[in-house]
């Protein structure tokens, strides 16, 4: 790797290599940039806008901006962090998060995340949406209030399991989680629990069946360190489940 | 000695967690009473508010009694605190707005499990519900938030020391959950 291969960020300088995002050159060198739809393991998406980052002056979101040689990258200023803060809140108000009735609570990354920008509240009107639960399936169900349109699923059940279970129907504010089954169904899809797509989840919207509420609060994964610690979910989903 | 500040406190649509929670503050409660007095609060049971310092509210708004008690502490409260998760955003009660509130009213008072006598109560001495349940911040301007399903005692306490002491108010990592 050629030394000259580097950037700025928060005047640390780091290495990166030929078509590295900000993101991955950041991810090895340990640093932290908050995110939600971003999981190393899938192609970026880009759509939570969580990883906002400042580039010279221009507004780019660290998971699909390829990382520039000399470039300043802006991760932690006041206005950055507000920014991701605002994202946040739109993000809560847009589904109904009721961190106290949700099983996933300590180890959800949108809270966690909403933790690490301070966020105290949601700051704008809530939207209420009426949506539903599907408890069809035996192992799995999903709570359709709390999903955040990362993808996550999406792209795990397309690339991973090459199922194509889930996808995003509709557009703008009326874009939302659909499955793949003749009743939309999760019961009636070929889903399994063993799926890459059963363990992506960020939020509390694929949520595993049988296990809820098994670690006391204190023990759960964001209780006690932030996220820019701990690291994500999904990275800690075998020892969430056991 | 300088005047004590005045601190009202009231339970909207909330389940009084929250003031167990102050209650939590444990014997911090004789160095709170030294620098501030209660005024309307189910702790002192006073119940109309004189103008005061730093108003808490426990709980979202749900009935139009709520929004009347939450317009009288906005006028009387230099400072408005949203305390707890119902009051910043509904809360458990707001689990209801996926439901119509004639849905909701039916399922308790005529298609519930063991009703007896099946009628929806509207005696005039009932506050009229609200369709939805609101956060506080969606009907007044609230000036503080303080979240938690109920925030601990530690984080009130900070949050109360650090406000009277005028510093920038700043949690450690455990004391901010949302649940």
């Amino acid at each position: 790797m050629s030394t000259s291969k580097t950037f700025k960020l928060d005047g640390k300088t780091i290495s990166f290599n030929d078509g590295d995002t900000i993101m991955d050159a950041a991810l090895r060198a340990g640093e932290y940039i908050p995110h939600l739809c971003h999981n190393p393991e899938f192609t970026p998406h880009g759509s939570c806008r969580v990883c906002i980052v400042d580039v010279n002056g221009r507004q780019v979101s660290a998971c699909t901006q390829p990382a520039m040689a000399g470039s300043e990258v802006d991760n932690a200023s006041d206005n950055i962090m507000r920014q991701r803060r605002e994202l946040l809140q739109m993000l809560f108000v847009e589904g109904n998060h009721i961190c106290p009735a949700c099983e996933k609570s300590g180890a959800c990354q949108l809270q966690a995340v909403a933790y690490y920008t301070n966020m105290l509240s949601p700051h704008f009107t809530h939207f209420f949406p009426r949506r539903t639960v599907d408890a069809s399936h035996p192992d799995t169900a999903i709570d359709f209030d709390r999903c955040i349109l990362c993808e996550l699923c999406v792209r795990a059940s397309r690339d991973v399991d090459h199922k194509n279970v889930f996808a995003i129907d509709g557009r703008g504010i009326n874009s939302h989680l659909v499955v793949n089954s003749p009743t939309g169904k999760l019961g009636d899809s070929s889903f399994a629990a063993s799926d890459k797509a059963a363990h992506v989840c960020p939020v509390g919207a694929i949520l595993p069946k049988h296990t809820g509420y098994d670690k006391p609060i204190g023990d759960r994964l964001y209780d006690r360190q932030p996220v820019s610690i701990v690291g994500d979910v999904a990275a800690h989903e075998q020892e969430q489940e056991h | 000695m300088a005047e004590k500040l005045k601190v009202a406190t009231a339970s909207l649509c909330g389940c009084f967690g929250c003031h167990m929670s102050i209650l939590d503050i444990d014997e911090r409660i004789l160095d709170l009473v030294q620098v501030a007095e209660f005024d309307r609060s189910p702790i002192t049971d006073i119940k109309t508010i004189g103008d005061c310092d730093i108003g808490i509210i426990e709980g979202g708004v749900a009935n139009a009694e709520n929004v009347e008690v939450l317009l009288e502490f906005r006028k009387h409260c230099k400072i408005l605190i949203a305390m707890g998760a119902c009051a910043i955003n509904g809360g458990i009660p707001a689990m209801r707005n996926s439901f119509t509130l004639k849905e909701c009213l039916e399922e308790a008072y005529v298609d519930g499990v063991g009703v007896d006598n099946p009628m929806i109560p509207q005696d005039k001495e009932i506050p009229m519900l609200l369709n939805k349940v609101h956060p506080i911040h969606e009907v007044v301007k609230v000036d503080h938030f303080l979240p938690g399903c109920p925030p601990s005692g530690d984080t009130i306490w900070t949050f109360l020391t650090e406000l009277i002491e005028g510093k920038p108010i700043r949690f450690p990592y455990e004391q901010i959950h949302y649940d």
